[in-house]
Formats: C-alpha cells, structure tokens, sequence
C-alpha cells in the first residue's frame, strides 16, 4: 500500500468516526428535545394557567402558582441585577478600560459565570435566610441576581467596548459632560448589543434551580408575599417530577415545557437581534 | 451642575464595579466562616473521612468528593470525544447549508435548562440502565452518562470555536500540498488551536463538577464509596442539594457549608485554569 493510499485510508476512517460521534450526539440530543416536545404539549392545557397546586390525584391541579413565583423571582432578579450589572459593565469600558483593576473585575466574572451556582444558594442561605429565620422568594431573587450579574456586566462591557471612539470624540467636541455621552450615545450606539446581553442573562437565571432549592424554597400554592416561601417553575419541576404522582409529573412536563420555549425563545430573539445589528 | 452629575455617574459606576469583586471575596469569606464549626470539629479528617452519618454528628466528605470525581471524570471521557467529533464535523466536514442550523440548534441546546436533562435522564435514562446493567438504575453511571449530554453540546460549541479560530490561509496552504482533511486537522488545526480545545476541555469539565440538577435525579444520595459504578453514590452538588434544607444541628449545617466552599474553591480553580493558562490568547484578541 502506497504512502498516499494510507493517508486516503486514514483520512475515511476519520470523517466516518466524526460524522458518527456527530451523529450519535445529535441523536441524543434531539430525543431529549422530541421527548420534552411530545410530553410537554400532551401535558398543556387550559387548567395549567388557570389552577394552582393540587394535591395528587385529581388531575385539577395546574401551574399559575409556579408560572406568577418564577415571574417575581426572575422579575425582581432582573430589575436589580440589570442596572448594576449595566452600571458596572459602564465603568469597566467607559473609565476603568485597561487598568489592573477592569481586568480584574472582568477575570472574576469570567469565573463567577462558569461557578457552580448552588454555591451561591448556599451563600444567599448564610447571609439572608438563616438571619431572618425562614425562606423567601427575596432570597431567591437576591440568589439569580449574583448569578446574573457577572453575566450583565461582561456583556455590556464588550458591547460599549464595539462602539466606535469616534463617536465618543464627536460628542465630547461638542462639549458634551462625559455621562451625557455614555448615556445618550455610546448607550444608544450599543442598544441591540445590551438588549442582547441583558436577554441571555434574563434565559440563564430563569432556568436556574439549584439557588433555589434552599432560597425561595417552594410553595404549592399562589403566593405572591416576597417575604415568604414562594413556587418557581424549576423547583416545582423537580418536586414534581421526582414524585410517585403521574398527574403531578405531567405537571412536572408541561412546566419543563414552558420554562425550556420561554429560554429559547429569548435565545433566538438575542441572535436576531445581534444579527440585524450587524447587517446594519 | 452637569460636572456634579458626571462625578457622581463615574463614581456611582466604580462602586458598583468594585462591589462585585467584593460581593465575591465576600461569597468566599462568608462560606468560610460557616464551615468553621466543621473545620474545627473534623479538621483534615472531613476530607479523607468516609462516613456521613448525621444522626451521629459524624461527617466525612470523601463519598461525596469521590462521587463528583468519578462521574465528572466518566462525563469528561464519553463527552470529550464526541464533542471533538462535533467540532470536526461542524468545521471540517458540513456543507454550509447544513452547519448553520447544526451549529446554531447545539448553541440552543445549550441553554436548555440542566434540570430538563435531569428530569429526562430520570424517566427516559434510568430504565434503561436498570434494563442493562440490573439494579435500580439510580447509579454513578446513569449521572456520568447524563452529565455528559448536559455538557457536550456546551463543549462541542466552544471547541468548534476554537477550531474556527486557525486561519483560513493555514489550511488552504495544506490542501493546496495536497493534504487529506485528517493530514490538514491533525497537522494544522490541532496544533494550532491546541492551547483553546483543551481550555474548552478544562472549562467544561469546570462546569461539570458544579453541576447539580442534571446528576441530582438520577445519583440516589447515597454516601458510599462502591467501585461498582451501577450503584447510587452522591457527589458534592448533589448532597447539598438534597440535604441543605433538611440540616437540622449546627454542625451539619457547617459540614455542608464547608462541602460548599470545597466545592467553589475546585471549581474556581479548574475554570481559573482553564481561562489564564489555555484560554489567553482568546481574551486579549478581544
């Protein structure tokens, strides 16, 4: 057999392996998605909006308690966490660039956003439910906001970081204070960009649940006391699904159902989003 | 006026950067704090300690460190080469029309929620297994297997990316010697993005070790250290996910505190790897 011939040889035996393993990855992972499709749309109904928790068995329980818990935390997580990551992100383009300290900061966001994040439920637990003596969904809101943050703040620091220098020296030309600048033209010029950053956040914490488990806790009914044990899609999901109930882990379908559309479909609204703005 | 206002902006801007370094050092410092009963208590002894016994106040970590080891390590060994097997396969060998939506659908993936992986592992996965190996399906194995799906398409995405990363004029210049695609990928491409594929690696198996939903279904809870990798075993994650809420003394709450800073401080070293020694270049071409 000739030199080329081996390398011929080799070079089927390599793409036949890499289609494969592309193959038997894509595989699985479109059993998941089909599974999670077939279960959750067979589990949808008009009761799951409607009614909140039931006990086992009557097939009349349904999801608003978790659907209204898992608005608040998220909600709450986000109008906290969004500015402050976007303030912060701010400094690190705007006044801090390249210093020891921007990088710093910029290195351990780079790290929190990869850190496991029941580590921080565990921390949330520390600082705000063992002092206030029970759980609560201000804990679980304070939990997906740390996750959130280091999130928001990379992606607002690239993004200002795209906005061309010009456009800043224009304005400062024109005499304008610095934060009229930032806020009315590099914030402007990098719109789609944060909008984009602050959506992928929002779809990462809203799937988190590890924070949760012992932060907001759970709740099988309509709670909408901040100050109290509060119902999250997630942890409903895993209480439900890991029940001996078929009608609760029917429930347990639709909400993963729910939950995964309401995350991809703020994933995709991200990539459209970025994309028109560099068709632009 | 407009001078005051600036101040202000800037400043307000600096606190809030500087709050979160400090939000960290604090996670760090309060996560101590809290397992200072259980340090004090057990000392060296919790990590190399194999019994987790809470109604006798004992408390060893070493099952739950073996048990994240073990099925991080068996997600690591499934995922790695399927994933370069994705990444060779985006890159390389798709025709455009196919690798866009390809690419695109295992970025989204991506983003599913680990708890759905966990939820399907449970009712999907486990019978299975049962089904294969006996037992009840509940097992080290069952949690390698999951975890690995949870993160291959995560690392399939960033290892493509840093295949992408070998310029085009590099690879032309091989075909155009006459290479095979394998002589182009294993001459040209690995060597060149050699440093960001195993920063991937390394990053997505920092992920891995702290995850908890995917594996917490389908582990069993179970504080027991079996070679036998079709029995229920725990890891770090799982065991706090399962028993944090139900710590009732002190000093349970402190072990699981300090299985808690264990487990920040191992990932924070793997992902810190990964990002400064691998991944370097990456950042400052940013």
């Amino acid at each position: 057999m000739t030199y080329t011939q081996k390398r011929v040889i080799a070079n089927s035996i390599v793409m036949a392996l890499s289609t494969l393993s592309a193959l038997i990855g894509i595989g699985f992972l479109l059993w998941i998605l089909s599974i999670l499709i077939i279960n959750g749309v067979d589990a949808l109904s008009m009761t799951i909006f409607l009614e909140e928790g039931a006990p086992p068995g009557n097939e009349s329980g349904g999801l608003k308690h978790a659907l209204i818990g898992q608005l608040m935390l998220v909600g709450y997580a986000s109008a906290f966490g969004v500015p402050l990551g976007i303030m912060a992100g701010t400094y690190l383009s705007e006044y801090g660039l390249k210093s020891k300290l921007s990088e710093t900061i910029r290195d351990i966001s780079d790290i929190m956003m990869s850190a496991p994040s029941i580590v921080i439920g565990a921390f949330v637990y520390a600082i705000v439910v063992a002092p206030s003596g029970q759980f609560s969904g201000w804990a679980g809101s304070i939990a997906l906001m740390i996750i959130m943050l280091p999130i928001i703040l990379r992606t607002t620091d690239d993004m200002l970081q795209l906005v061309p220098s010009t456009l800043r020296e224009a304005a400062f030309a024109l005499g304008t204070p610095k934060y009229k600048v930032i806020t009315q033209v590099v914030y402007r010029g990098a719109k789609a960009g944060i909008l984009t950053g602050v959506m992928l956040g929002v779809a990462r914490v809203a799937g988190e649940t590890a924070p949760l488990l012992f932060t907001s806790f759970n709740d099988n009914f309509l709670n909408t006391d901040m100050s109290q044990p509060m119902a999250s899609l997630t942890v409903t999901m895993y209480n439900y699904a890991t029940s001996p109930y078929e009608d609760w882990q029917k429930l347990g379908w639709a909400a993963a159902f729910i939950l995964s559309m309401f995350i991809l479909t703020l994933n995709i609204l991200g990539r459209l989003f970025l994309l028109k703005r560099k068709g632009k | 006026m407009s001078s005051i206002i600036d101040k202000i902006f800037a400043n307000a801007t600096k606190f809030i950067a500087i709050g979160v370094l400090l939000l960290v050092a604090w996670i760090f410092s309060v996560l101590f704090e809290h397992s200072l009963k259980s340090i004090e208590a057990f000392g060296f002894s919790f990590l190399t300690e194999t019994k987790w016994a809470p109604n006798l106040e004992k408390f060893g970590a070493l099952p739950a460190i073996y048990g994240s080891v073990v099925s991080t390590f068996l997600a690591m060994i499934l995922a790695v080469p399927i994933a370069i097997g994705i990444a060779i396969f985006l890159s390389e060998i798709a025709h455009a029309k196919i690798k866009t939506p390809v690419g695109v659908s295992i970025e989204l993936l991506a983003a599913i929620p680990s708890v759905v992986y966990g939820m399907w592992g449970l009712f999907y996965f486990v019978p299975i297994i049962r089904d294969m190996f006996g037992g009840i399906g509940i097992s080290m194995l069952t949690a390698g297997i999951v975890l690995s799906i949870m993160i291959l398409p995560f690392m399939a995405a960033v290892t493509r990316d840093a295949m992408n990363t070998t310029p085009d004029i590099l690879k032309e210049s091989a075909y155009a010697l006459g290479g095979t695609k394998w002589d182009v990928i294993k001459d040209i491409i690995i060597p060149y993005a050699k440093a960001g594929i195993i920063g991937s690696f390394i990053l997505a198996l920092g992920r891995a070790i702290g995850e908890t939903m995917a594996v917490t279904f389908v582990m069993g809870n179970v504080h027991k250290i079996s070679t036998d990798l079709t029995q229920p075993a725990t890891s770090i994650p799982v065991t706090l996910a399962n028993e944090f809420a139900e710590a009732d003394s002190e000093l349970y709450f402190s072990s699981l505190f300090e299985l808690s800073l264990l487990l920040l401080v191992i990932s924070f070293t793997i992902i810190s790897i990964a990002k400064f020694y691998f991944l370097r270049r990456k950042r400052t071409g940013q």
